[in-house]
Formats: structure tokens, sequence, C-alpha cells
């Protein structure tokens, strides 16, 4: 089947697309959007979190012909160009990535975060990033990160 | 494999009669997983999340209409007040990335015993609306969990909405897991009072073949609260009358020893939650005096 998205602003297409497939292989393997990352393709692990109409959502278990005609956001599309987003330069900064393989989700998620409250405490940042799973950092830095992006966050932010 | 979109109740249920062996898919939160690793191959995927009937909610008659592919995401920020009890147990879904997509409807579709809408619905007395091309017709909820991961749905039903009394009185809910998020409950009770009929509604989760009421524990609960005139004069809850709900409890339980807990370690918890949600039910009845 054909399906036609709206991922990172832009319309896209994709043909051939199996009724069974997830939007996670639809964004990765049709659409070359390798960002986000297929880890568990159960829910469990967060890592291929996007945005779909506005709401964090695992890619993985929505069916790609639910996506037709949605607006989906990538951590691909969360800066233009090269840019990074606050979110993505914390990150950087405070070592938040080893393997980076659920760094991906953990920005989606903590992107969402702060676009719902931009000052959150330890315990709504744990909350918010309950279902994003990461084997390498201990999660210390990566809540670091997090509420280092918080300081930074730019007043009027665009919404995605 | 075909994949159906269905834009209007109408389509939903004239597709699925078309496609005998279509699956509805809502959140997906079910559905995906047993698709992503070849458990399940249906013939078609009826997709479900764009039906305006099923993601709206409203009042009528003192009941809460919940459309079944509301999300919990939904339920927590829309219906808390409404529906107490509900939106405790949505609060403990999985992460807030299955919150914002899983439903209601998916939950009462899968009929886990595990599945944390079950506890309040059964203890808040919930129909279930189910609707085909042969018409509607509405199930209460004890009776439309029918063995494990089983439920009264024929191949052509939808589960179109759940109707729930709005709140008169305190709801409680309690679910044991290892840990604060992404659990599936080791076993959970939920616990609503009805003040205004003198009646007390429970649901058991996890800790029998299907979720289920603990019917002889509401009626010594509420015989007990009526014959002490509790229920007028609000007074303090006696400690035995609690310790003896908690018991009544555990005798409905059929619990299994399984990966996520022994059955003993079921019936226990539940003993404790029983008498832990009935003592704070009864200090919110207390205090709202
Ligand atoms: C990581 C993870 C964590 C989870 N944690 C929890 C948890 O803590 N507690 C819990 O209870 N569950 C949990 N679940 C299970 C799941 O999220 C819930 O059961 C959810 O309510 C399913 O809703 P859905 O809309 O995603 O259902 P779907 O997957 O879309 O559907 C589930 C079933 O219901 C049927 N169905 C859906 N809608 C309808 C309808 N309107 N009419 C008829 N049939 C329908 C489908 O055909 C399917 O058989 C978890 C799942 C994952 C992946
Ligand atoms: S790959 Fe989707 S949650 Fe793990
Ligand atoms: S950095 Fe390796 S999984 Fe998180």
């Amino acid at each position: 089947m054909r399906v036609t998205t709206t991922v990172n602003g832009e319309t896209r297409h994709a043909d051939d697309v199996s009724e069974s497939e997830s939007l996670l292989y639809l964004l990765r393997e049709r659409l070359g959007l390798p960002g986000s990352k297929n880890a568990c393709e159960q829910g469990e692990c967060g890592s291929c979190t996007v945005y779909l109409d506005g709401v964090p959502a695992c890619s993985c278990l929505v069916a790609a012909g639910q996506a037709e005609g949605s607006d989906v956001v990538t951590v691909e599309g969360l800066a233009p160009g090269r840019d990074l987003d606050p979110v993505q330069e914390a990150f950087v900064e405070c070592g938040a990535v080893q393997c980076g393989f659920c760094t991906p989700g953990f920005v989606v998620s903590a992107h969402d975060l702060l676009a719902r409250c931009p000052n959150p405490g330890d315990d709504e940042i744990r909350e918010a990033l309950a279902g994003n799973l990461c084997r390498c950092t201990g999660y210390e830095k990566i809540l670091d990160a997090v509420r280092c992006a918080a300081g930074r966050m730019p007043s009027e932010r665009s919404t995605v | 494999m075909v994949f159906l979109h269905a834009t209007s109740l109408a389509d939903a249920v004239a597709a699925l009669s078309a496609h005998p062996g279509a699956v509805p898919i809502a959140g997906g939160t079910d559905v995906m997983v047993e698709v992503n690793f070849d458990r399940r191959r249906p013939a078609a995927l009826l997709d479900l999340t764009r039906v305006p009937e099923l993601s709206r909610w409203w009042v009528e008659d003192g009941r809460v209409r919940l459309g079944a592919g509301i999300p919990y995401a939904r339920v927590i920020a829309e219906l808390g007040d409404r529906l107490p009890g509900l939106a405790m147990a949505a609060r403990t879904v999985g992460s807030p990335q299955i919150r914002n997509r899983g439903t209601v409807g998916g939950n009462l579709g899968a009929a886990s015993p595990a599945g944390d809408s079950h506890p309040p619905l059964l203890a808040a007395g919930a129909e279930v609306e189910l609707v085909s091309n042969r018409g509607r017709r509405r199930v209460p909820v004890c009776e439309f969990y029918t063995g494990v991961k089983r439920n009264v749905l024929a191949p052509d039903e939808l589960i179109e909405a759940v109707w729930v009394d709005s709140v008169a009185g305190p709801q409680q809910f309690s679910k044991i897991g290892t840990r604060n998020a992404m659990v599936i409950s080791v076993a959970a009770f939920a616990l609503a009072l009805h003040p205004e009929r003198q009646q007390v509604g429970t649901g058991i989760g996890s800790a029998a073949p299907t979720p289920r009421r603990a019917r002889e524990a509401e009626e010594l609960l509420a015989g007990e609260l009526d014959a002490a005139g509790l229920w007028e004069s609000r007074g303090p809850l006696p400690a035995t009358l609690a310790e003896e709900f908690g018991s009544r409890v555990c005798a409905a339980a059929a619990p299994i020893d399984d990966v996520r807990g022994s059955a003993a370690y079921r019936v226990h918890s539940l003993r404790v939650m029983a008498r832990r949600t009935l003592t704070w039910a009864w200090n919110d009845y207390r205090k709202a005096a």
C-alpha cells in the first residue's frame, strides 16, 4: 500500500508498504531516517520514540497504515539542518551518550517534557523518562542533561 | 493482509462484517507486539484511531459514556474527577508513550487478567457497549470476561464505549509491581464505595483467570457498615472489619504461581491492598462529610 505522512515538516510518500509493518520500519527503511532506533519492538525501551501528531509514541507499536495523513517528528527534525536542539546539545555536553542507541528516544521524550513543563523537578523528569531504557549511562548523566537543557530552553519555543 | 481505514463507526462496523477475521487496532500496544513477533498474522487490520465516535466521552443520565478509543493519557487529564478509580489505574499503566496510545477499549479487547482498567471498571459497576451490523448490546463488565484473555465479543463486534456511573463516593486503586513504571501487575485491587445506594464495589486483577469481583467481601462490608449505622454516622472504621474484608477478598481470588509472583504472595498482597484501599476510601468518605 502507499502511505503518505508529513515527516519533519515535509510530505513524504512511501510505496509498497506492507500492511503489517510499523511506523518505525517505514521511517528507517523506506524514508531514510535511521535516527529512531529499533531495540525491542515491544514498547519496552523507548528508543523508537517519535512525535505522532504532537504526542510521543513508540513508533514500533504504530502500524505504518495508522500513520497515513499524520504529522510525524523524529529526532532528525527537532532542529533545522545541522543545528542541534538545546536538548541534543545538553546530551552531548553532559556526557549523557555512550553507545548512543537509546539517545534519540531519550531526546524526544525529554524534548516533550520540557515543552510541557519548562522547569521539571527530578520526579517529573524520572516519570517522563520512565518509558526509555539505557543500558550504558546509569541514567545520572541523562538526568543531568535534562536539568541542563531545562535551564537553557528558549522562552518562545516553536511547537512541533 | 489488508489494511482497512475507518473514519466513522458505521464504516468500521461494515468493514468488520465484510472482512471476517479482521483484527481491530486502536493504540496497537498489544496488537503490534504480536504482529512484530509474528505471533499474529491477521488477514486484515482495521484501524480504529480515526473513528470519532470512539474518541469522545460525555455524560448522560449521571453516567460517563467513555469512547473505547480514548487513551489513558486522556482519562488521566480529562476524567480524574468523574472516574477517579479508572484514572488512578491509568496513571500506573506502562510509560508516557504507552499511556499516549493505549486505550481502555484495547485493554478490554485484550482481556488480560492483568489489565489495569478491569479492577476499577468492576468496582464501579461499569457496562460495556458493543456494536455490530446486528445492533447494539450492553454487557455488565463482570460478565464481559470469559477466560484468560477471552471476552464475550463476537467476531463481528466492536467495543464502542464503556458506561460508568459518574463518581458518587470514594474510589481507590492499588497495584503491586516490581517498580513504579512499566510493570504488569503482580496483583491489583480496586474499591468503590457507593454511599448513595449503601453498596460496595470491588475488582481483583492478576489473581484469577479473569478479572473478577469479590462479591462476598462487598456484601459483608456493605452489611456491616449498614448494621453499625456507619454510612450515616461516618464514624471510624472498626479494624476488625477491615481485616475481615481483606480475608473475604483473598477468598475470592484463585491465583497461580508464575514468573511475576507466587500464588501465596498474590493472596498476601491482596489482603494488604484490600485493607489499605478500604482505609483510604473510608478516610476520604469521613473527610467529605
Ligand atoms: C511496554 C508496555 C507496557 C504495558 N503496560 C501495561 C500496564 O501497565 N497495564 C496494562 O493494563 N496494560 C499494559 N500494557 C498493555 C496494553 O498497553 C494495554 O492492554 C492497552 O490498554 C491496549 O490498548 P490498545 O489501544 O493499545 O490496544 P490494541 O493493541 O490496539 O488492541 C488490543 C486488543 O483489543 C482489540 N480492540 C482494540 N480496540 C477495540 C475495539 N474498540 N473493539 C473491539 N476490539 C478492540 C484488538 O483487536 C486487540 O485484540 C502494556 C503494553 C506495553 C507494550
Ligand atoms: S523499539 Fe520501540 S520501544 Fe523498543
Ligand atoms: S547510551 Fe547505550 S543504551 Fe544508552
